[in-house]
């Protein structure tokens, strides 16, 4: 695998959202445009879907309707060649946490041909209570973090906007941190892991909230594993980041795009058409081969 | 006061009119009205509407200034939602979306700051007096 310069690597930002396979191996970022043929997955290898801050309840100039560009999600998932194993929502499920919203995002996403749709909870979601009403629905009343192993990779969710009320940054908490601890001990330093959740876990713009003020403890706790890759939403744009063997991503909205960091008068929805919004909206296909540790990454928008 | 000469004549018929109807007390009644109308009556108080607007991730204004008993309204002109949560816990609104408004009446003098939970760069103010 070539070594990729710095010119090749913008030339490869450009692709972003058309269609690109995005593979870290011993933290060099290499892509290149993904060909039809590579398409089918072979026997022992998976995938799975990372979908983020659908909104449903958003209404503005970029999109009049955040249901309607959910259901469109849902059919590029169902038009992927192999179904995903599963679906991960990585939080604001919905804008305004008006009653029966997590109903209608529950309900587009059981279009969805895939096993199961896990969800981890945006600051969208548990501003108005607390938490009450996601954690209820999604995590049995329990604090919402979760882990669990698929074909040798072991996945993590993390809750990290409980505490955004008040302080607007994303936060872990000590008993989070504890129990991830607790997760990974057991683990092999060869196992592949994916850990998710909302806001960032790397400084992607602290002015704006687009940071989780204790996530180095938990990066601490992942730093011995060969391959590691992050997920996260809440900032409606995909930009990568690699650091060691830790691959961060952050991921399309499928609602509305915000703005580059730092760009303009603040992080709120950007005012551009609808034509303009939809190649920044999107979704995106994680793959893992089996007997190679690097996840491809491919994002894909609804333009 | 062409306005209140105007008024005793317009519900009647010419016909049903009273011809030997005493003015005064119709000026009386006429005044009265009139003063409740304009918020001018016995209590002295005038309580025009008092509002908020929430823009570009902001309140305007962000300090508002208003007589006991006054209700205030909050609406969100911005595409992102927004809350108007009081800083004691006293009012507080749900998530308000564009286009979406709430209110709350002041009582009590005092000064009542608020904030969004979801923006917690954003401030505001109320104050009764």
């Amino acid at each position: 695998m070539d070594r990729m310069n710095r010119r090749g690597f913008l030339e490869c930002m450009a692709w972003v959202g058309t269609g690109v396979v995005w593979t870290a191996t011993g933290g060099i970022l290499s892509s290149r445009v993904l060909p039809a043929a590579a398409a089918e997955l072979t026997g022992g290898s998976f995938s799975f879907v990372q979908i983020s801050d659908s909104h449903v309840g958003f209404k503005g100039q970029a999109n009049p309707d955040a249901a309607v560009t959910l259901q469109q999600v849902v059919g590029k998932i169902n038009a992927l060649p192999t179904p995903p194993a599963f679906v991960i929502h990585t939080g604001d499920l919905t804008h305004g946490q008006k009653p029966g919203a997590f109903d209608t995002v529950a309900e587009i996403l059981k279009g969805a041909k895939t096993d199961k749709v896990l969800y981890i909870p945006g600051e969208h979601d548990v501003f108005v209570d607390g938490g009450k009403e996601f954690l209820g629905r999604y995590a049995k009343g329990g604090p919402g973090w979760q882990s669990f192993d698929y074909q040798g990779v072991h996945f993590v969710g993390l809750v990290n906007v409980l505490k955004y009320k008040g302080e607007h940054l994303g936060a872990l908490g000590g008993e989070q941190i504890a129990w991830l601890k607790q997760d990974l001990a057991g683990l092999s330093n060869s196992t592949p892991v994916v850990v998710y959740a909302h806001v960032p876990l790397w400084a992607v713009f602290p002015a704006w909230g687009w940071v989780t003020e204790d996530a180095e403890q938990a990066l601490a706790l992942l730093t011995r594993f060969g391959s590691v890759t992050v997920l996260n939403g809440h900032i409606h744009q995909a930009l990568q980041k690699v650091e060691g063997n830790v691959t961060f991503h952050t991921a399309m909205s499928t609602a509305f795009p915000q703005p580059a960091p730092g760009v303009g008068p603040g992080p709120g929805p950007m005012k551009i058409s609808e034509e303009q919004a939809r190649p920044m909206l999107g979704m995106r296909e994680v793959r893992y081969v089996l007997g190679t540790t690097p996840l491809a990454v491919i994002d894909s928008t609804l333009a | 006061m062409d306005e209140i000469r105007r008024l005793p004549a317009r519900p009647c018929r010419p016909t049903r009119t009273p011809p030997s109807r005493p003015l005064l007390p119709a000026l009386v009644a006429t005044g009265v009205a009139l003063s409740l109308l304009l918020g001018l009556g016995a209590a002295g108080r005038a309580l025009p509407p008092a509002s908020v607007d929430i823009q570009d991730s902001k309140y305007v204004p962000q300090a508002l200034t208003v007589a006991p008993g006054t209700t205030v309204r909050w609406i969100n002109r911005d595409e992102e939602t927004h809350t108007v949560t009081s800083a004691t816990g006293l009012f507080g609104s749900a998530g308000l979306d564009l286009g979406e408004a709430y209110s709350y009446t002041f009582a009590a003098p005092g000064v009542y700051p608020y904030t969004c939970d979801l923006h917690a760069f954003m401030q505001g103010t109320i104050v009764v007096k």
